[in-house]
């Protein structure tokens, strides 16, 4: 990995590992609790310290997302979150700021969007990568042949389920960094971490060079910075949601989960 | 013909296997299982044997006489799948994965179900082989259906209500996903439809086809003949399929399928994916879907549960495009109108699923000479629906 080349996901892992840092991702959904809002969050995730931002593109049906985003999605959909109006979000967050930006979905509203038009926009916009949970690699050839002129990157999942045929094939179509699903479930808050991280890192690790950053069930500093030992970043979700789903004004939310994020990158600092 | 689907699951664009990369391998897994025990022997024994003794088949395909006599037209025979153990179709497909699931070595079985007719079935099978049983029912069905939801409970799955988007079967099948995800390891997914992954439209197809293989041997028999047009109704599509499926070849025969319309096409609360839907990708395949603008799936409605669904399975979708299959689509009205004629005609409470494909009959059959034959998949008995038809009458009567 060249620090010059490359997207800009690549850079952010690229320049900590020169730090020898570990990357913070965190997801939130955009539109909840209103777009404005996720603009304010973005920006305060941004200032306490996460590497990457995760945009969840609310949809009716997330198979694979547990209650928390469940209701978050459904929050965002209420309040008129469309596609359209998500990159519009993208567009304006720009204006302020470089963070990375990956798209967080499922396909239909991809689909329905329609491919070339959604390639261009999401480029114009200054997305930098794209995740859709229920697009596994043998389905996304045609999203990904749209994708690579843009530069923007297509993530793909590895699971603790991934035998080494689907290793082979994930690790084959994947840029950006590969998303290493910690359980065997649904996203969502967990008390313990499964036991397996370590070795099923170190086994993607024979299958690619790209950096791995692990999700689903993180939602603690202490879990946060066991992962950080195998991996080479850490995603966090439905802790942060479940923080927006508590009372108070926005303003108030807003500043907790900046609270929150930083005790996470201090967490994975050391 | 070609042979679908293709090697990836795909009938032409549709199709396929759009889930979770956590259900990736139990998906190709369960392919592989079913590709090797369909051809063994003692698998096809074994099924054929169930299906006999335990399901009762084969079915009879039955001369309506006095519906036909009433219409005037076309010869209407009905295919008797209301007489399956458990009251509908639905136990054809029931049988043959929980075969499967045995040998695969799976210890628990979980589902989703709609009007619950696939939810009883699974449930009769888990407890026929002393499985564990999880059933995934939304809460709108659950109070619409329940006699079936006591059913189940009796036959000892846990029935999990869902609470969630719709409360129907789309969201039931949402929970089961979630499930599966969760337990892939024990765990096996019946699905109830043509729908999913692959391949479990295929699979489901092909278990299900037991229906169209016997009905072209009874009307040989009884005609001399093969028919002249088939009829079923479509929310997944597969009562549909196990009837069309055997039959494609013969280019002379029509086929038709029958979508929920709901309080009508022109109003969006029907259930008519191909008739009023759009292309769309959900519950693992491509197919047609009821959805807005920007690609939420939309609220559905129907008075048959089993059809308040917002998608097809994909070989419907396949055959609707190349024109071998006609949809259309018969509105709550006529299906409750075509349920008190079947009832006080022919003595027979259908579904209110197969009610939709009745009524399609009845407005075809007048327009057809006495010679044509017509084939109506009749995919399930009326039992779990008196409540619902009897609050509706009660409604309209006032």
């Amino acid at each position: 990995m060249d620090g010059d080349t490359g997207s800009r996901i690549e850079r952010v892992f690229c320049e900590l590992k020169k730090r020898g840092e570990k990357a913070l991702i965190t997801f939130i959904t955009a539109g909840d609790p209103g777009l404005e809002e996720t603009k304010r969050l973005i920006l305060e995730l941004e200032r306490a310290g996460a590497d990457i931002i995760e945009l969840g593109v609310p949809f009716s049906d997330p198979m694979a997302d547990g209650p928390t985003i469940q209701a978050s999605s459904e929050r965002a959909i209420r309040n008129g979150t469309t596609l359209p109006k998500v990159l519009s979000l993208v567009r304006e967050i720009r204006q302020k700021s470089n963070i990375p930006i990956v798209l967080f979905g499922y396909y239909n509203p991809v689909f329905t969007y329609g491919l070339e038009r959604f390639a261009r926009d999401v480029k114009r916009a200054g997305v930098d990568g794209i995740l859709v949970v229920d697009l596994p690699p043998e389905e996304a050839g045609e999203l990904k042949r749209v994708l690579k002129p843009q530069g923007v990157d297509l993530i793909f999942l590895l699971t603790p389920t991934s035998n080494t045929r689907r290793l082979r094939v994930v690790t084959e179509n994947a840029s950006g960094f590969v998303y290493y699903v910690s359980v065997t479930g649904v996203t969502g808050v967990r008390k313990r971490l499964s036991g397996s991280i370590k070795d099923q890192i170190k086994r993607a690790r024979r299958y690619t060079h790209l950096p791995i950053g692990v999700g689903f069930g993180i939602s603690t500093p202490q879990q946060a910075r066991k992962v950080c030992r195998w991996a080479d970043g850490v995603i966090v979700g439905s802790a942060i949601i479940n923080i927006l789903a508590e009372n108070g004004s926005p303003s108030v939310l807003v500043k907790r989960v900046g609270t929150f994020v930083r005790q996470i990158k201090e967490a994975i600092k050391k | 013909m070609k042979r679908l689907p293709d090697r990836r699951g795909h009938f032409g664009i549709y199709g396929g296997r759009y889930i979770s990369e956590t259900l990736m391998p139990a998906v190709m897994e369960l392919e592989e299982a079913y590709l090797k025990w369909r051809k063994e022997r003692s698998f096809r024994d074994e099924l054929h044997y169930y299906l006999r003794e335990y399901v009762g088949r084969p079915t009879p395909l039955y001369l309506a006489q006095r519906l036909t006599k009433r219409l005037g037209g076309a010869r209407i025979y009905l295919k008797r799948e209301d007489l399956c153990h458990t009251g509908a179709h639905k136990i054809n497909n029931t049988m043959g994965q929980i075969l499967l699931a045995r040998r695969m070595k799976k210890t628990r079985i979980i589902a989703e179900t709609g009007a619950g007719q696939h939810g009883v079935a699974t449930a009769t099978v888990a407890a026929m082989f002393g499985m564990e049983c999880d059933i995934y029912m939304g809460e709108d069905d659950i109070k619409r259906q329940a006699p079936n939801v006591f059913r189940m409970k009796l036959l000892g799955a846990r029935v999990n209500p869902v609470g969630t988007g719709t409360r129907t079967l789309k969201d039931a099948m949402n929970e089961a996903l979630r499930d599966w995800i969760t337990n892939v390891y024990n765990t096996f997914y019946i699905i109830g439809s043509v729908a999913g992954p692959h391949p479990y439209p295929m699979m489901v197809r092909d278990f299900q086809s037991v229906i169209g293989e016997e009905t072209k041997r009874q009307i040989k028999r009884k005609e001399g003949r093969l028919p002249d047009v088939l009829v079923a109704c479509v929310g997944g599509g597969s009562n549909a399929m196990g009837l069309f499926y055997p039959f494609l070849r013969y280019r002379e025969i029509r086929m038709i399928g029958v979508e929920a319309g709901g309080a009508g096409l022109s109003t969006d609360r029907h259930g008519a994916s191909l008739c009023g839907g759009k292309v769309g990708v959900l519950h693992g395949s491509k197919t047609y879907l009821l959805q807005d603008r920007y690609g939420q799936i939309r609220d559905t409605h129907s008075i048959a549960a089993g059809l308040d669904y917002p998608g097809v399975g994909p070989e419907h979708a396949y055959l609707h495009d190349t024109g071998r299959v006609e949809y259309t689509t018969v509105t709550d009205r006529e299906a409750l109108d075509a349920f008190k004629i079947l009832a006080d005609t022919e003595g027979i409470i259908p579904a209110l699923e197969s009610a939709h494909a009745i009524a399609c009959a009845l407005k075809m059959a007048k327009r057809l000479p006495s010679r044509t034959i017509m084939i109506v998949n009749l995919s399930g008995r009326g039992d779990k629906d008196l409540n619902s038809v009897f609050e509706r009458m009660e409604k309209d009567i006032i």
